[in-house]
């Protein structure tokens, strides 16, 4: 009898377009509001109907955020599943559903308990309570509120009218009932406990957090044109543009997209563009003009593997180099990356105070793991966020490009004052006209090359220390991955590994190289080539020692982590 | 009102060694936008030109307003953003057929579509004076250049009938070399609401030998009895070859981009003095607390 502790992966899998988000969003709710910790993250397919689509989702006692290979709990909800998760499952998997979905060969690999969802949904009323009844199945597993289920339902359908809600009612109780039944018989065993407080927590996912930052950061501008995985985020402001009175705009192209932003910048706005890899390569021209022109701007960069349309649905941290090289000629820029769901709300409104302090791009990096991910946060610190904003009167005379000893002319914009504000991508004297002077082309390149790059590292974060600063071996990562490699350092439980977590990405700080001194530095990134571990050397000559890459377009997993952590230190 | 169009001559270093040759009809168009502005009773600094890469791009330099001399072909969604994000602003996206035409095409026929209110006003000579003498879209079927040696074979590109075909807001033409017609067109731009497109036929003295003064004199003449609200008849008008016909093609009163944008429904404060709603994001967050 297949017994879970403290910790339960659960992962549903079915074919797209046939409702498993249904299913998870109801279980992660629900399962929230009877006290739980969550963890959701899924894997899709860049297709509408058919394949496999998986998601997991962790109920645990602690507070787990990371992707981990094992499954407890699997629900298929076709034929195809248990194949396309074969290396995550065993025998002490247990597989909930019916026998049609499970493959002959895999019957005797796993703990498998038939469960009639069909059936019971059709006594309901037809296939499509499915979902519901194996909702349903779940929380009766974990004990959930059972009342906080119904409630949930008559919210979700309550826009399909009376009998739809009830049907889906009945159908959740029916699927609760087997669960409890199950658990009684001892067929399955969970002990997970709940935390009164948790049901106070947000749930928050990647996308919302960046969406929602943005919005706290005083962002009311969003040019963007539709890729994946970035489109969540303009999808969550434009159903919010209304009540936030922004601006949010589908353009013709991310060349577009970019250069709105650019525009918005110039008059004063606060703008995003959002993107992933290959629409990011279309914007690099206008990058550089930002640039030149010292125009403020804000990218968010989800990242999915290429080289060109590489795996669209898929995860990786692929596009660094992109990034920090994006844009003809010699320019500063910022590059963030939050390895947390609060990180990126935090450092997504930071960024547009940085864009408007230094007048460069500031690009923040997910990729598809973080802003599909989402799991619950207690709160959101408010006062941890201040508006600032740099722009000063148009004064008659005014240059827009004045020589300052830090390289930071103060902006002014059009509509206030009335001095006229010259901007250019050509090179330029002072007052933003053409220059061909020999000194003065120096003199600029220096400005923003030089001497702004060297105040913008003076205030650069420094990367986040985990565990012993005594350690011998020090885990290097940065992005996405912050909690994959927490966990896994913790299930190794060892004074002698130590975590440099970066989210302030580019420029390094010079101070960062007394922290690797003397280390054995392993690096983990999700590339082929180790993009963050050549950043290293280039800005700080810090060779690491070890590379733990992954460049299959899967997330990093705990247990994935900790074999080849495992490897290293043996 | 200031009725002098010295206060739209800039005094900046920068600007006075003038980089277009003598003779040039950027200089005209420089004058007849200078007298324009006066005429409108508009200051320098609630003007804003946005201008792409090229010769014709580089009018911010020598013009007194607020000026963003940016990318190749860019220059429209730019000046689309910077009128959504402060509808106070007169908006001018400037630049030359190459600009226009070829690389920012895709953002002419989208502009087009989406109708912010500003004007774009296109330098069309017909050739690339910049970098020396190719072939731009609108260049003449069998003219010879050091790129076409051949003599160009593409049609040329008929801005007037793209945007009449693309339900324009306002769609007009005019050659420089007539001054006083071309300051009345590129006010009723200006003042039009909505996307003004304005085709402005000029010579490049240096690099296209066809099209002269002289050329666009004989083989122009201004539209009368035209009315510019009747569809077809702008479009029969719109490819008329030659002589090419000058004046008002097509007006089409539709809502703007910024008056249907969310952002000003209910406040029209531009944005750039909007502070963040904060409590309506903790209220989200809130839901989140819930289901």
């Amino acid at each position: 009898m297949p017994k879970f502790i403290k910790d339960v992966s659960i992962v549903l899998g079915g074919a797209a377009g046939q409702g498993i988000q249904t299913v998870e969003e109801t279980l992660t709710r629900v399962l929230k509001l009877s006290g739980y910790n969550v963890y959701a993250n899924k894997e899709y397919m860049s297709r509408v109907r058919g394949g496999v689509n998986t998601t997991e989702i962790r109920v645990s006692s602690e507070k787990v955020r990371a992707f981990v290979r094992r499954i407890d709990i699997l629900i298929p909800f076709k034929r195809g599943v248990l194949p396309w998760v074969e290396k995550r499952i065993s025998k002490n998997t247990v597989v909930l559903g019916e026998k049609e979905n499970v493959e002959e060969e895999f019957l005797e690999n796993v703990t498998f308990i038939e469960v009639p969802l069909s059936k019971i949904s059709k006594e309901v009323g037809g296939s499509l309570y499915l979902n519901t009844v194996a909702a349903g199945v779940i929380a009766g597993l974990f004990h959930a509120d059972i009342k906080v289920l119904e409630e949930y339902l008559r919210k979700r359908f309550g826009g399909k009218g009376e009998e739809i809600v009830e049907k889906n009612i009945e159908a959740a109780i029916r699927g609760y009932d087997l669960g409890r039944k199950l658990c009684e018989e001892k067929k399955v065993e969970i002990e997970v406990s709940k935390d009164e407080s948790v049901k106070d927590d947000i749930l928050l996912s990647g996308t919302e957090a960046i969406a929602l930052g943005a919005l706290a950061g005083g962002m009311n501008f969003l040019s963007f044109y539709p890729m994946s995985p970035s489109t969540g985020v303009a999808v969550f402001l434009a159903q919010h543009a209304e009540d936030f009175e922004i601006i949010v705009e589908q353009v013709e192209d991310e060349i577009s997209a970019i250069n709105m932003a650019l525009g918005a910048w110039f008059a004063g706005a606060r703008a995003m563009v959002t993107t992933s890899g290959g629409g990011f390569a279309l914007m690099t021209e206008a990058i550089s003009l930002a640039g030149m022109a010292e125009n403020p701007v804000v990218v968010h960069l989800a990242q999915r593997p290429g080289p060109a349309t590489g795996l669209p649905t898929r995860t990786m941290q692929g596009d660094l180099n992109l990034a920090l090289h994006a844009g003809h000629g010699e320019f500063p820029r910022i590059i963030l990356a939050p390895g947390t769901i609060g990180e990126a709300f935090y450092l997504t409104a930071e960024a547009f105070n940085l864009a408007d302090k230094y007048q460069v791009p500031v690009i923040i990096m997910t990729d598809e793991y973080l802003v599909d991910t989402y799991y619950n946060i207690s709160d959101i610190e408010f006062d941890r966020i201040k508006v600032e904003k740099h722009v000063v009167e148009a004064e008659e005379d005014y240059k827009r490009y004045k020589l300052t000893e830090d390289g930071i002319s103060p902006r002014a914009i059009p509509g206030y004052g009335k001095g006229v504000v010259v901007a250019n991508g050509n090179e330029h004297d002072e007052y933003g006209d053409i220059t061909e002077d020999e000194e003065l082309s120096r003199i600029m390149q220096e400005k923003r090359a030089i001497r702004k790059l060297e105040t913008i590292k003076k205030s650069a974060k420094l990367p986040k220390l985990v565990g012993d600063e005594n350690a011998r071996y020090l885990v290097i990562g940065w992005g996405s991955t912050f909690h994959v490699i927490r966990e896994a350092l913790e299930r190794l439980n060892t004074d002698d590994v130590a975590f440099l977590h970066f989210s302030w990405v580019y420029p390094l700080r010079e101070d960062i190289r007394e922290m690797l001194d003397g280390k054995v530095t392993i690096d983990i990134e999700s590339n082929v080539t180790g993009q963050f571990a050549q950043l290293l050397k280039r800005e700080l000559g810090v060779e690491v020692n070890y590379k733990i890459l992954k460049y299959d377009g899967r997330p990093f997993s705990v247990e994935e982590i900790c074999d080849a952590l495992k490897g290293v230190l043996k | 009102m200031n009725l002098d169009p010295k206060i739209f001559e800039p005094k900046r270093p920068g600007s006075q060694d003038v980089a277009w040759c003598p003779g040039c009809g950027n200089f005209g168009i420089r004058n007849i936008l200078k007298r324009a502005f006066v005429e409108l009773g508009l200051n320098p600094w609630e003007v804003v030109i946005i201008s792409g890469i090229g010769q014709a791009a580089k009018m911010p330099h020598y013009i007194n307003v607020h000026g963003y001399h940016t990318l190749h072909g860019r220059a429209i969604p730019i000046a689309t953003a910077v009128k959504a994000s402060n509808p106070e602003l007169t908006v001018i996206a400037e630049g030359g057929d190459g600009d226009m035409y070829a690389e920012g095409g895709n953002h002419l026929i989208h502009a087009i579509r989406r109708n912010p209110n500003i004007t774009v006003l296109i330098h069309d000579n017909q050739i690339y004076g910049l970098t020396k003498g190719q072939a731009s879209p609108t260049t003449m079927l069998g003219m010879k250049t050091p790129t076409q040696p051949w003599g160009v074979f593409e049609e040329p590109f008929n801005p007037i009938a793209l945007a009449v075909a693309l339900n324009a807001s306002f769609v007009a033409r005019t050659f420089m070399g007539y001054f006083k017609e071309s300051v009345e067109i590129i006010k009723e731009a200006i003042q039009h609401k909505g996307l003004a497109i304005v085709d402005i036929l000029h010579p490049c003295v240096s690099f296209n030998k066809l099209n002269t003064y002289t050329w666009y004199r004989e083989h122009t003449y201004w539209m009368e009895d035209h009315d510019p609200y009747d569809r077809e008849e702008a479009f029969k008008r719109a490819i008329e070859k030659d002589p090419l016909p000058l004046g008002v093609f097509y007006i089409n009163e539709r809502p703007t981009f910024e008056e249907m944008s969310p952002a000003y429904k209910r406040d029209k404060t531009p944005l750039w003095k909007r502070v963040p709603k904060v409590e309506e994001i903790k209220r989200i967050l809130d839901l989140k607390r819930r289901f």
